[in-house]
């Protein structure tokens, strides 16, 4: 089959509705509307709109679930003052963004950033787009600007004119922005702040979505891909010959020292054979490491007299040295995997003149830095056109499988060609959620205040394992996320007058990275857990033990959440209540777990009641839905989450061995919103780390146990005889 | 060429015969509605109606079809008009990623063919898809609506 060579598939794509019997679906390009020859010109990088009245609103972060796409397109119409339900977005890609000087900044989306750090100049570029339409519509009919009125794209005047946005873009495209724009005051707010309807449901229901491992071309092959099993092996040898003349099989290459691939028609045929395909690994010493190990490691740490500091209030030591009571324990976290429904995939497309990716991403710009690496093209032939993502959880945010395509694809130059993981390629070669271990050690004085606290962390980097560039000094200050001596974006909430929380490095060699909700989440798991052990220790219940330490913010979320839940008021019978609070990525969360132990040791988890002060709502409806799905990721992880090391690889491959929480284990979720207004913060992941240990601290209560390692699914949870 | 009936259409393929229905629909047939999670019937992700019954694709070798009727994603809506178990996910706004969706639909789908008025315990034992977004109370939700409609 000949390669199509017009420029298929630009930035933003479409498929035929109706899929052709026996063929291909064809994707097409819509002409991006800053196109030169474009009749259509924007009003600025982030508006454009179209003569019919139709608004593109133009996304840089990426969609993934998440609900940024259609909360940014609120932020920009209000702004507007267009009609919502003219309202449409589009991908800019990372190529042009280089070409207009990075007039869209920041495409990386994680950290739960996409609306806190970019509302304001999408804002901006809505209240910009504004005036040049008004300002159009007033020269025409030689009025001043301020006698104009609009609503919902329709601008009028008293002297009875009247006219559309539509009908004056283009006069307006033509005008010099306003160097400066007011804000609306978000109470005057009619589109942002309501619970509108996401704008990318129709197609998921009618499996018209187009992701990644959807994507096709004209020409295009599929390749199927095994790393070595045991992370930083590699490749000794392959026997090609066995496989080449299997089904399909175009193609079969060695990548990066540590990969084979097969190249087929299909993906099937490209695992068929891939399957088939004989391999001889490099493990070296790799191969002596276990979990046992793993452990072991950090278990030393948690002693070690070494440690970075990460905060630091007078002197711990010797305050619980000196405590009238002194209470420790130790816990432990396992690695864990995002295992993103839509496994890792990449399409490449090498010419020595320009090198494109069609992927799901969250970070557009490193996907084009990967590309361009591995075609050893500048950035400037190369592009990456982002699709949907079928799960991100931090995963997407590396571009390994972007770099794996485009060396496959550099194998066949003028060849598109779609990489695929399989769910075990995908599972046993992750940038896993790291382990640590922490030991807790408090102070209580004889009226049970807390005088003193030491939390020592042991365990792996994430800075270390994927960017080492970025440690200070040798230390990793994400590792001591929620428990942060200040700062808007992960400060830890008590006031405690001596306190030392510092951290052991430990770093095996299985890569750790970014995971829904990062290192809050078992930060949380430690320090909630214990501070119930702190309060059973001193006799006091754990809320009224928090509220006394805890700063007003972090209070007053974590009494907005009790409140709610009936907390301290008669439960149905063998029902008991947990509580957890943390602040991450700048919003304040709390969370109030429900739940029973048959006298089996059955675990029920009945109900969740979650606060959050994220300070502005801009989507009431999809934060309800981000806090929801965040007690499904954290109580998975929390109940099954466990990735382990056999013989120096990763021994889970499927769902067979990594269990998922399912709709029969999803508690009801009941979220309060106490927005203050007075902030900007994330809400994707802040709530994970407020699942598992309301839970844990509910289990304790209903059994008199404490669990202290995760996950539950080891643990008998029948009551303490 | 074998012959496959998919929302109500003989369709010819030249896969071959072990090939799971699941990339058949994908690769041979251009319906990509129907999606890859696990590839061991587990996630779900991959589920069609055979029969009328929620089958997991990946683990249906096509030959195994035979005259059997199948029903995709892009099969439900007839005349552009979307099923009630789609309107009610449209209404309920279900879908976060959207990639567990297609499965879920369809498996609701046959849920509610057999039991027009499903209680929890029976969406618990019949939603055994797996979604990582976690859309799990809006699925309920959008069940209960659907039967409702």
């Amino acid at each position: 089959m000949t390669i199509h060579q017009t420029s298929l598939g630009r930035r933003r794509f479409l498929v035929s509705s109706a899929a052709v019997a026996g063929g291909f679906s064809l994707a097409f390009s819509i002409p991006f509307d800053a196109d030169a020859q474009s009749p259509v010109k924007e009003l600025n990088a982030w508006v454009v709109i179209h003569p019919d009245d139709k608004v593109v609103i133009r996304i840089a972060r990426s969609e993934m679930g998440q609900g940024t796409l259609t909360g940014l397109c609120q932020l920009a119409a209000e702004e507007l003052e267009c009609d919502w339900t003219k309202v449409t977005w589009e991908y800019p890609t990372p190529n042009e963004n280089v070409k207009r000087n990075r007039v869209w900044k920041n495409f990386s989306t994680g950290g739960s950033r996409g609306i806190r750090e970019s509302n304001h100049y999408v804002r901006e570029g809505g209240a910009m787009a504004r005036e040049m339409l008004l300002a159009a519509a007033a020269a025409e009919w030689k009025v001043p600007a301020g006698e104009l009125k609009v609503d919902k794209g329709v601008i009028t005047h008293s002297s009875g004119k009247k006219t559309t946005y539509g009908a004056v873009a283009a006069a307006a495209a033509q005008l010099e922005p306003p160097k400066e724009v007011k804000l609306k005051d978000p109470k005057d707010w009619k589109i942002a702040g309501k619970p509108v309807k996401r704008l990318d449901t129709l197609d998921k229901v009618t499996g018209k979505q187009l992701y990644g491992i959807d994507f096709t071309m004209p020409g295009m092959l599929v390749a199927a891909v095994r790393a070595c099993p045991v992370i930083g092996g590699k490749l000794k040898s392959f026997d090609a010959a066995r496989v080449e003349k299997m089904p399909g099989v175009k193609k079969v290459v060695a990548i990066d020292g540590n990969a084979v691939v097969v190249v087929a028609d299909t993906y099937w045929n490209a695992r068929t054979a891939l399957a088939a395909l004989p391999t001889d690994w490099d493990i070296g010493k790799l191969g002596e490491v276990q979990t046992e190990t793993i452990n072991a490691m950090l278990k030393e740490g948690l002693d070690a007299s070494e440690a970075f500091v990460g905060n630091k209030v007078g002197d711990a030591k010797t305050a619980i040295d000196g405590a009238a009571k002194k209470v420790t324990a130790t816990y432990s976290f396992p690695y864990q995997h995002h295992v993103t429904m839509e496994p890792m995939n990449a399409t490449a497309r090498y010419t020595p003149e320009k090198c494109e990716v069609w992927c799901g991403t969250q970070n557009g710009e490193a996907a084009l830095a990967a590309a361009s690496e591995a075609s050893g093209l500048p950035t400037d032939k190369c592009d990456v056109h982002k699709m949907l993502l079928g799960g991100g959880f931090g995963r997407r945010g590396r571009s390994d499988y972007v770099r794996q395509a485009v060396l496959v694809a550099k194998e066949m130059p003028g060849m598109p060609a779609k990489l695929i993981w399989s769910r075990e390629e995908d599972m046993t070669h992750c940038q896993y959620h790291p382990t640590t271990m922490a030991k807790l050690t408090g102070g209580l004085d004889a009226q049970g205040n807390l005088v003193g606290l030491h939390i020592r962390i042991s365990g792996q980097s994430i800075l270390a394992s994927l960017l080492p560039q970025n440690l200070q000094n040798g230390m990793d200050p994400v590792v001591f996320q929620g428990l942060m001596a200040s700062g808007v974006e992960s400060a830890y909430g008590y006031t405690v007058p001596n306190l030392l929380i510092d951290h052991a490095m430990r770093n095996p060699h299985i890569t750790a990275g970014f995971w829904r909700g990062v290192n809050t989440n078992q930060n949380a798991v430690y320090m909630e857990s214990f501070m119930d052990e702190l309060a059973d220790a001193a006799g006091q219940d754990p809320l009224a033990f928090r509220l006394k330490l805890l700063k007003p913010k972090w209070a007053a979320v974590l009494k907005a959440a009790a409140d709610k839940a009936g907390y301290g008021k008669p439960l149905p019978a063998g029902h008991f209540h947990g509580l957890a609070q943390v602040m991450g990525y700048g919003s304040y969360v709390a969370g109030v777990a429900e739940v029973s132990v048959s006298p089996d040791g059955a675990l029920k988890i009945h109900k969740i009641t979650a606060a959050t002060n994220c300070g502005h709502v801009v989507n009431p409806a999809q934060i309800e839905r981000q806090v929801a799905g965040s007690f499904a990721y954290g109580l998975s992880a929390a109940l099954y989450g466990e990735i382990t090391v056999k013989d120096g690889a990763v021994e889970q491959t499927n769902f067979d061995s990594y269990n998922l929480m399912r709709i029969d284990e999803m508690p009801k979720v009941e979220t309060v919103l106490v927005p203050t207004g007075d902030f900007w913060g994330g809400v994707g992941e802040p709530t994970i780390a407020v699942a598992a240990p309301s839970v844990l601290n509910a289990i304790a209560r209903a059994t008199g146990k404490r669990v202290r390692n995760l996950p539950l699914m080891h643990h008998e949870l029948q009551k303490a005889s | 060429m074998a012959v496959i009936n998919v929302n109500g259409k003989a369709l010819n393929h030249n896969a071959d015969p072990r090939t799971p229905l699941l990339w058949v629909l994908r690769e041979q047939l251009g319906l990509t509605g129907t999606k890859y999670g696990c590839g061991i019937a587990q996630c779900g992700a991959c589920t069609v109606l055979i029969d009328g019954a929620p089958t997991r694709s990946c683990q249906a070798p096509v030959n195994s079809i035979g005259a059997k009727k199948v029903v995709t994603i892009e099969g439900l809506a007839a005349d552009g008009k979307l099923n009630k178990i789609q309107a009610a996910w449209v209404a309920v706004d279900v879908p976060q990623c959207g990639y567990c969706q297609s499965g879920m639909v369809m498996a609701a789908t046959a849920l509610l063919a057999a039991k027009p008025n499903p209680t929890d315990a029976d969406i618990d034992s019949a939603m055994t898809n797996i979604c990582r977004c976690g859309t799990y109370v809006q699925v309920r939700e959008a069940i209960h609506a659907a039967a409702k409609a």
